[in-house]
């Protein structure tokens, strides 16, 4: 992370910028088929049963994804002034606002947790605690074949929301260190647009797996 | 090298995402038969929309970035297609 300087094997800032843009989305397409992997499999099930997936939808707690969703939005207007605000050298906003994202961040798992915490307590939780008594309306098999993807699905977003605020904390420690925002302000942006994809991710998350059918 | 994007922009966008985001829930209440899905799928590629574009800084970044992310759409399209297997088995 160059402050002034260049690394030598960039012509000069912008290529530089161009080269970090395109490295980071290289990355995020490779998480788009992973994630669209997973999508595509809820597709195909979501055609073969799709009352089954109904059924599945309703025994979801779709205030607290409604939530989260909020949560995740707000989180990425806070990453997307944060960046402004280390490329501006503002040090006081850029800290506020990652710690405010980070906040964000916990809060969206803490929700996720209450969530699964609530999903086994009703016996939502395929094979390991799931009561077939409780579905009305289409084969248990079936809706526990929605739940697993439900629970993979949203598992598998939680774990990339875990690591994003490991980045972000150890970004608001290193811009505290370093106690100016120009050197890290690129990492930041990088950061970010990590951290926008998993909320696109969940954007696509919500409809499909909480709003079936209301 | 500073984003040249006012956060006005910023703002703004938030401000569509979250009314997208009640219109995505509000309308899941309204029976729309099978139609319904592909609405509110549509409003959610409107929100990633949002988001690529403004956050992302797709609109007013590096044009490099853009090949990228139609890279990856690209490759989702044809992950998607696979699904001719499947709709057309008897």
């Amino acid at each position: 992370m160059a402050e002034t300087g260049i690394a030598h094997q960039f012509d000069d800032e912008a290529q530089r910028h161009e080269a970090a843009s395109a490295g980071m989305w290289l990355f995020l397409a490779s998480e788009v088929l992973f994630f669209g992997g997973l999508f595509l499999g809820y597709t195909i099930y979501r055609l073969t049963f799709p009352e089954a997936f109904r059924v599945g939808s309703h025994h979801l707690y779709m205030w607290i994804a409604a939530a989260n969703t909020a949560v995740l939005l707000t989180s990425s207007l806070f990453v997307a002034l944060a960046h402004h605000a280390a490329s501006e050298g503002e040090l006081k906003a850029t800290l506020r606002l990652l710690a405010a994202t980070i906040g964000l961040g916990v809060l969206f798992l803490l929700l996720k947790g209450l969530e699964y915490y609530l999903d086994v307590r009703e016996s939502m939780l395929p094979v390991i605690k799931f009561d077939a008594g409780k579905i009305h309306g289409a084969k248990p098999a079936q809706v526990e074949l929605f739940l697993i993807f439900y629970w993979i699905m949203t598992g598998i977003h939680a774990l990339h929301v875990t690591i994003g605020v490991g980045v972000w904390i150890t970004l608001l420690v290193l811009v505290r260190r370093q106690g100016e925002t120009a050197p890290l302000k690129n990492t930041i942006e990088m950061a970010g647009l990590y951290w926008h994809f998993v909320d696109i991710v969940w954007l696509f998350l919500l409809p499909l797996l909480y709003l079936v059918g209301v | 090298m500073a984003e040249r994007v006012a956060t006005k922009v910023y703002y703004r966008t938030a401000a569509a995402l979250f009314v997208l985001l009640i219109l995505t829930i509000a309308l899941a209440y309204v029976p729309l038969g099978s139609f319904g899905p592909a609405l509110a799928l549509g409003i959610a590629a409107l929100k990633a929309a949002l988001v690529a574009l403004y956050f992302m800084h797709l609109r007013f970044g590096p044009p490099v970035s853009r090949i990228f992310a139609g890279a990856a759409l690209l490759w989702l399209l044809i992950l998607f297609m696979t699904l001719g297997d499947y709709l057309t088995r008897p």
